[in-house]
């Protein structure tokens, strides 16, 4: 009789864009993110430059107000989930299998499918662009200026939705890489030899899956009052807009920590590898990255010290605040000891490393400075706060994520880059990042306001904001050379070796690109910085594969579900019968999922 | 593996007593809910009867007392964060 | 590591468990956050609105408690359907199944009668001068509702029959109720299509058995959980509802 329900095949070796559309091979698939959440943040920063040519002098013409509301709430909403998270995710999913000795992760499907939803999510947002107007609130959309009474077009809509969608990738993600590391380790990988990465990561996917939720709700209710007409934020019936606040912060400030403790983890893969010494003090460090993830829970009200929430609370935020502060500086004095008396190879992934540390500790200064409620009064709102946020996350999350790149760049690409255009990409970025941000420190004590779209000149500011506007320029000039040097050395570097670097853990072990099994064994681990120890103890020898390698089956249904996510999302911002059409569609694509079958490999 | 199983799951007979008790812990909720002169003290005593009907569910339906403590941490995790943010949530606002 | 009151290890995982279960939990603690959020929106909310019923004018807590009832027995007829099949009862797990699917509907059923009661929500005012009735509402009541109410009494009539509903527009507990109640109703019917489709599987050749038991397994976890938040939000919605100092 025939199967039930009707079953498709899987498909067998499928080529070309196929092969892209239906593959779930953690490999191809952190790249496939690692190269969308690129262009994505090209275009981020192409809102960047715009809003600093605005304003690199007074009274400039270049840019109307309400074109300037989409730019700045258009680049830090693309800036903060479509560039950081999903480079974020590129690592996870290349890294994490390979790090703890596994083939693949928990769930294949689900991976491929976090990513097409992903990509779903920023066609979502970047659409209403064109579609009348990109959203206008801020990255962090207050009520009640999102409700319908002020905000009557459908950009906010595609914020919502596109919001909701990518939520369901970064949850999708995140339940996986729980998953996988605590079922998919390698033998004797016990949680105390994990990489500090694979740690990290484990502490982010946590952190994703409890605060997504909140922002779910959050975004959930706003949206019933804008399309359903109800009363969340409505002031007239009793809402009250701080709730929203208090939601999204909720979900906000474990946001930000899901923004850097990945960046912290490839920092603290980095610095060991070319001090040619281990992590100083690695329990310590991750007990710390545990310490924050659990404190960062309590802390969120110290984005509304200027809301009028009352002493006690602003007392007790503001104490959290100083508090949390001590594990994130305990983790920079682990990386300086690491420093000490290391062999150090001053290459360009070591110098993003080492440039990481001060540029993320002076954001972390700016930070402890905002977080005395009193002296917040003076900075929230203003430009010191954009200099704090740009210092922890491009200073931080991102200059650790170029080092990544370029760290791993010989184990994903197969090939060296050039490490002249590299040192030279580094000290111009270097550079230009300080010149672009610091210059805000001044113009935000000197009472200049975020999200202004002009100023006027008799306020003296307009020195520093050219500063900053140059520095943009150069830093865009830097990234060109950072480009430059990744594609053309995709394509032309030299090969590369399993370990250039004689580095420590386990992907290293293996060949440059991997095979797609990974492993043709999967090792037994003994150690923390196992692949090291294996090479000090003359360990290692060329594994032969004893037998059948069981890979996961390409498969449609993921791509399909996505698509059926992606017209429902439009679906629902302009017509119910096409949100129908996609949830059958996503419907269909999840029972065909479930039913499955799993071709035999030839 | 089979055997093991078996003799570790809870026989139908503790099931059907488990509903027997959270069918008494509802009808004694409702009762209570109808003695007025409780007052205040109605709020503790309700909660803590939920919270027994919710332990009894979880525990026992949802096997968790008899299954591995990853389970019961992932969980709870997930549970107590969840208590502490509604009850932060109604302190900022101002509830108590 | 091996426990011996763990069922569950007997999988090629690095901790023995199955990959799916592991799943299902982490779900199940990160929906924890999803319903407190809504809870805490509505309990932020109670007593602040501006207009309209409160819970006391609607809430019928004979009514609730039935629904609340059959929610329970849904789930004891749900761990007995896993239990049959543990023991390989095939017949009999499919009749425990089908039981949980329908007690889950009539569940639904109720919560649908129920809303639609509470949108309409017909009251019964006495005509009389300082009528108590209308005393109590008169706050709450729309202009329009008040000029119904001395429209119909001054057809020399005993009482007005006014109509004193609450959709998710009306007010505050309008909103935060029937969305929260709303979005476990929609959780409780997630998890009727699942178990349904789950019992027209079972009917295909070996796919579910004594030994192939994790998908009911992972459904019926979903389906106490959907019991549990039910017990939360009865509880805190319902009782203390209607309780006034609350």
């Amino acid at each position: 009789m025939t199967s039930f329900p009707l079953q498709i095949s899987r498909p067998i070796h499928p080529t070309g864009i196929w092969n892209w559309i239906t593959t779930i091979d953690h490999k191809r698939i952190g790249i496939l993110y690692g190269v969308t959440a690129f262009i994505l943040f090209i275009i981020g920063g192409i809102e960047a430059m715009l809003m600093r040519s605005q304003l690199a002098s007074s009274n400039m013409k270049l840019i109307n107000p309400e074109l300037y509301n989409q730019l700045f709430t258009m680049h830090g909403t693309t800036m903060i989930f479509l560039a950081i998270m999903p480079m974020g995710a590129a690592f996870f999913n290349y890294l994490i299998p390979l790090q703890i000795g596994a083939r693949d992760v928990a769930f294949p499907r689900l991976n491929a499918f976090s990513y097409w939803t992903f990509l779903a999510g920023a066609i979502i947002l970047n659409a209403s662009w064109f579609l009348g107007g990109a959203p206008n609130a801020g990255w962090f959309g207050y009520a009640p200026i999102t409700g319908k009474a002020y905000n009557v077009g459908h950009g906010i809509d595609f914020w919502i939705v596109s919001l909701q969608v990518l939520g369901i990738a970064s949850l999708a993600a995140a339940f996986n890489f729980i998953v996988t590391i605590i079922n998919m380790r390698a033998p004797g990988m016990t949680f105390s030899r994990l990489p500090v990465f694979t740690w990290m990561s484990f502490i982010t996917a946590i952190l994703l899956v409890l605060a997504f939720p909140v922002i779910t709700v959050a975004l959930i209710e706003l949206m019933f009052d804008r399309f359903y007409g109800t009363n969340f934020f409505i002031t007239s019936a009793g809402g009250n807009p701080v709730l929203w606040q208090h939601l999204f912060w909720v979900f906000g400030h474990p946001e930000v920590y899901i923004l850097i403790l990945p960046a912290m983890g490839i920092v603290s893969e980095i610095l060991p590898t070319f001090s040619k010494k281990p992590l100083f003090g690695y329990p310590v460090v991750i007990l710390s990255g545990i310490i924050i993830a659990f404190m960062g829970w309590m802390v969120w009200s110290h984005h509304m010290f200027t809301v009028g929430l009352g002493p006690v609370a602003n007392s007790v935020f503001a104490l959290t605040t100083m508090a949390i502060a001590i594990p994130t500086g305990v983790k920079i004095f682990n990386w300086l000891a690491t420093l000490w008396k290391g062999s150090l190879t001053l290459n360009t992934p070591m110098l993003y490393a080492i440039g990481f540390i001060l540029t993320f500790t002076i954001g972390g200064i700016s930070g402890v400075m905002h977080s005395q409620a009193a002296s917040d009064a003076q900075q929230q709102d203003t430009y010191f706060i954009v200099a704090h946020i740009h210092y922890v996350l491009f200073g931080g999350s991102l200059i650790a994520i170029l080092g990544g790149i370029y760290y791993w760049f010989p184990k994903f690409s197969g090939r060296m880059y050039n490490e002249t255009l590299g040192k030279l990409g580094f000290y111009s970025f270097f550079i230009a990042m300080n010149i672009t941000f610091f210059p805000m420190h001044f113009t935000g004590l000197n009472g200049m306001p975020r999200r202004i779209y002009t100023y006027s000149s008799e306020f003296g500011w307009d020195f520093w904001n050219l500063i900053s506007t140059i520095g943009v320029f150069l830093l865009a000039a830097a990234m060109i050379i950072f480009i430059y040097n990744i594609v053309s050395s995709w394509i032309n570097g030299e090969k590369a070796p399993a370990d250039p670097w004689d580095a420590r853990t386990l992907e290293w072990s293996i060949p440059s690109p991997p095979p797609e099994y990974n492993f043709a064994v999967i090792p037994t681990v003994e150690h923390r910085d196992d692949w090291w120890e294996k090479k000090m103890q003359n360990k290692t020898s060329e594994e032969i594969s004893s037998g059948d390698i069981h890979l996961p089956q390409p498969s449609y249904w993921p791509f399909v579900v996505s698509i059926g996510l992606l017209i429902a999302a439009f679906g629902l911002i302009y017509n119910i019968p096409v949100a129908i059409l996609g949830t059958a569609i996503t419907m269909i694509g999840v029972y065909a999922w479930s039913f499955e079958p799993v071709n035999d490999p030839d | 593996m089979n055997k093991e199983e078996t003799s570790n799951h809870p026989t139908p007979k503790i099931y059907i007593s488990t509903a027997l008790i959270l069918s008494l812990l509802t009808a004694i909720e409702i009762g209570i809910f109808y003695i007025t002169s409780l007052g205040y003290w109605m709020i503790p005593i309700l909660s803590i009867l939920s919270i027994a009907k919710f332990a009894l569910v979880v525990m026992v339906y949802m096997h968790l007392k008899y299954e591995t403590k990853i389970f019961t941490i992932m969980f709870l995790t997930g549970l107590i964060l969840a208590t502490a943010i509604v009850f932060a949530l109604m302190t900022l606002f101002r509830f108590f | 590591m091996s426990d011996s009151n763990n069922d569950s290890i007997h999988e090629d995982t690095t901790t023995g468990l199955n990959n799916r279960k592991l799943l299902m939990w982490a779900f199940l603690g990160s929906d924890c956050m999803f319903f407190a959020s809504l809870i805490a929106t509505y309990l932020v909310y109670k007593g602040k609105s501006v207009t309209g019923p409160n819970p006391i004018d609607l809430f019928s807590i004979p009514v609730t408690s039935v629904s609340t009832f059959v929610l329970l027995m849904s789930s004891m007829s749900m761990v007995l359907a896993y239990s049959a099949l543990t023991r390989g009862r095939l017949k009999v797990f499919r009749v425990w199944l089908l039981s949980t699917v329908i007690l889950g509907m009539t569940f639904l059923g109720f919560q649908v009668f129920e809303f639609r009661d509470f949108t309409v929500n017909e009251v019964k005012i006495s005509c009389e001068q300082n009528s108590p009735k209308y005393l109590e509402l008169e706050n709450k009541l729309s202009n329009s509702q008040k000029s119904e109410y001395k429209k119909q009494c001054s057809e020399n009539l005993e009482s007005a029959h006014i109509e004193f509903g609450m959709t998710p527009r009306t007010n505050l507990f309008g909103t935060t109720f029937f969305v929260l109640t709303g979005f476990h109703g929609a959780h409780v019917t997630i998890g009727v299509i699942w178990l349904l489709s789950l019992y027209f599987y079972s009917f295909k050749r070996g796919a579910v058995s004594a030994e192939r038991h994790l998908d009911v397994d992972l459904a019926a976890l979903y389906w106490h959980f959907v019991d549990i938040v039910w017990i939360i939000i009865f509880t805190v919605v319902y009782l203390f509802g209607v309780y006034e100092g609350f």
